[in-house]
């Protein structure tokens, strides 16, 4: 059964998972000595045949986008996107937390495979207990010559991975920000083109990939891509952690197929909501994903599929909401995130986005017009496509999907002079739940 | 010249560089900067905050301006210009927290605190602000302790002690 295949999550839960030795005795660093012995183009065309596509948000195709390198320009540097940022996302810690050496041998891979030396893991600031146990297996992997002045003990290969924290600030996940970022700057995105596989980090040409996309690689490179591209659909292979959080039953990470249904998702693996009550709407990929109301989400969690349906599986993170909610105030919420992010640069998004954020506010507690509902629309219409980096689309689609799905409630807001939902605007069952993190309970 | 980094206790600065050094290890010799978010924490754990002095202090040892550093510094939320409580209590308020009874422990809190607005209380023993989703959401609502330690699954009950239990 393809559906129960593990590839990220296998791990998980296990005593010490997160050390060497009990990586090596479950097999690790074999994928890494395999490709050692392979011509580094013929990783990057395993990546290719694999269908994997980012899990950062984007769902890039990875082995495309490795082949935007220019030829003859060196160095290249590699930056692996550990901000995890994108309200309802908790998924790359975990690989970090339980599997650290997963993710260094996925790194190694990968700059064998583009002739590569020197990488970063840039992770968010709030991760110190994560950034500290990769620290610890990075130690580890270098005392134990894995990486250093020779790869895998490899004479003509050196790598160096080296931790970089941010320090609060979502704008810096997104992939040119966070190359600011670690040149020492503000987190301001750098226009492109030039793409940063042309002109990256320093300058130079610059892979970026997320945590979980990197993680992928060994099994890759030890199955072969076909295996992986069979465990998906279409264009799209592989599995991919999903985090779901709200109201369920059963939150926590979930390790599926990538084209795995969000219905079966929420109602089987879940358990359905807490309450029992029925869903009004579920955020299907981060908070920047439109909306889908409980009638839209029996459809595919693939990319390309969930494209067709209005939305994006984005970054994984799935956030359910029963009819208890207020879907305005939820809007509110996530305005005031988009607005709190946004880095300043870009006048649209800018000064739109606390707009947005006054708006919802002000039709949340009551003192909305006749109108308000498509001034709020307008504004979103006029900040996405018209910024430098796509926190302007990230901001923007909340918005209008919230309000054209859900227009009712906004007007009902206007028409009676309050919420209706009073002080149970975020719902009647507001518990922390046991979680399920890949098969474990926490 | 108040705020001035040469100012600072000489053995903290000596400390300082003594734990700057290995960082900079990590970047190019000719990219120095590049160290930037690092030493600014770095300077604030030992100083207490980011303030000018800090900053001026990291602007000398990365070859930058102290302008820079003061844009860096004002940036991320994560360092700290002005001098906070002994802790810093954050509260995420996103949406999955909220869903979990984020919004109802942040007004508790604050009312235990008697910080209407948040803040730092008068004792200057807590400051308490709101932050943006922790990438804990699974395990919601979740709070950061000091910026080091994130604590999962929060209920009132155990913040309140939490708090309460902080010198
Ligand atoms: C505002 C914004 C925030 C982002 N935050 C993250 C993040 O926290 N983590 C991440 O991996 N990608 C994030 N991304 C996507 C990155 O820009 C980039 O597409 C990704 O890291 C590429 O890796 P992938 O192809 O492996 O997904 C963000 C993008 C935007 C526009
Ligand atoms: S919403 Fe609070 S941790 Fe994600």
């Amino acid at each position: 059964m393809s559906d129960d295949v593990k590839i990220l999550t296998a791990r998980w839960g296990k005593k010490d998972s997160h050390t060497l030795a009990s990586y090596r005795a479950d097999g690790g660093y074999a994928a890494l000595e395999k490709a050692l012995s392979m011509a580094p183009a013929a990783i990057v065309d395993e990546v290719k045949a694999s269908n994997l596509r980012g899990r950062g948000g984007a769902g890039f195709a990875t082995g495309m986008k490795w082949t935007f390198l220019p030829k003859d320009v060196r160095p290249r540097y590699l930056c692996v996107n550990a901000d995890e940022s994108e309200p309802g996302t908790f998924k790359d810690r975990y690989i970090i937390e339980n599997d650290p050496h997963m993710l260094i041998e996925g790194i190694a891979i990968t700059c064998f495979a583009l002739d590569i030396h020197l990488a970063y893991v840039y992770i968010r600031g709030e991760f110190p207990r994560q950034a500290a146990v990769l620290e610890a297996a990075l130690a580890e992997a270098r005392a134990a010559g894995i990486i250093g002045k020779r790869l895998y003990g490899k004479a003509d290969f050196d790598l160096e991975v080296h931790v970089h924290r941010g320090a609060g600030a979502y704008i810096c996940g997104e992939e040119s920000a966070l190359m600011e970022s670690l040149e020492g700057k503000k987190g301001y995105p750098r226009l492109k083109p030039p793409f940063p596989a042309v002109v990256g980090l320093w300058g130079k040409p610059t892979i970026i990939n997320n945590v979980e996309t990197l993680a992928n690689v060994p099994w890759i490179v030890k199955n072969g891509g076909a295996a992986f591209a069979a465990l998906g659909t279409g264009k799209s292979g592989g599995t991919r952690l999903f985090g779901v959080s709200g109201n369920v039953k059963r939150p926590g990470i979930y390790e599926k197929p990538v084209h795995y249904n969000l219905k079966r998702l929420i109602l089987e693996d879940c358990g359905g909501t807490a309450s029992g009550r029925p869903i009004q709407a579920v955020i299907p990929g981060g908070s920047s994903s439109p909306v889908l109301r409980g009638d839209e989400i029996d459809v595919s969690l693939e990319f390309d599929a969930i494209k067709a349906a209005g939305t994006m599986s984005g970054s994984g993170g799935v956030i359910v909401m029963d009819d208890s909610v207020c879907m305005v105030r939820v809007l509110s919420r996530v305005a005031k995130f988009y607005a709190e992010e946004s880095c300043g640069q870009c006048t649209p998004c800018r000064e739109g986005t606390p707009w947005m954020e006054a708006l919802c506010e002000k039709i949340e507690s009551g003192h909305g017009v006749p109108g308000d509902a498509d001034k709020l629309l307008d504004m979103a219409n006029h900040i996405g496509g018209f910024t430098i980096c796509a926190l302007g689309d990230a901001a923007s689609m909340p918005v209008q999907s919230f309000v054209k799905k859900f227009k009712a409630d906004f007007e009902r807001h206007i028409a009676e002079h309050r919420c209706p939902h009073g002080d149970a605007a975020w719902g009647v069952s507001q518990d922390s739940r046991d979680a399920v993190i890949g098969g474990m309970r926490s | 010249m108040p705020g001035d980094w040469k100012d600072l206790p000489k053995d903290l600065v000596a400390r300082f560089d003594a734990l700057l050094a290995p960082v900079l290890q990590r970047y190019p010799p000719d990219r120095k900067e590049a160290a930037m978010l690092p030493a600014l924490r770095l300077g604030q754990e030992l100083f207490g905050y980011a303030g000018p002095a800090v900053q001026g202090l990291c602007a000398d040892r990365l070859g930058t301006s102290a302008a820079r550093a003061e844009e860096v510094a004002s940036f991320y939320v994560m360092f700290h210009t002005h001098p906070n409580g002994r802790h810093l209590v954050e509260v995420c308020t996103n949406v999955s927290c909220c869903l979990a009874g984020a919004d109802r422990m942040f007004r508790d809190l604050r009312k235990r605190l008697g910080l209407a607005e948040g803040g730092t209380t008068a004792d200057g023993r807590i400051t308490v602000r709101e932050v943006e989703c922790l990438g804990s959401c699974g395990t919601a609502p979740a709070v950061l302790l000091d910026e080091k330690e994130m604590i999962e699954r929060v209920t009132p009950e155990k913040l309140a002690k939490i708090v309460e239990g902080l010198p």
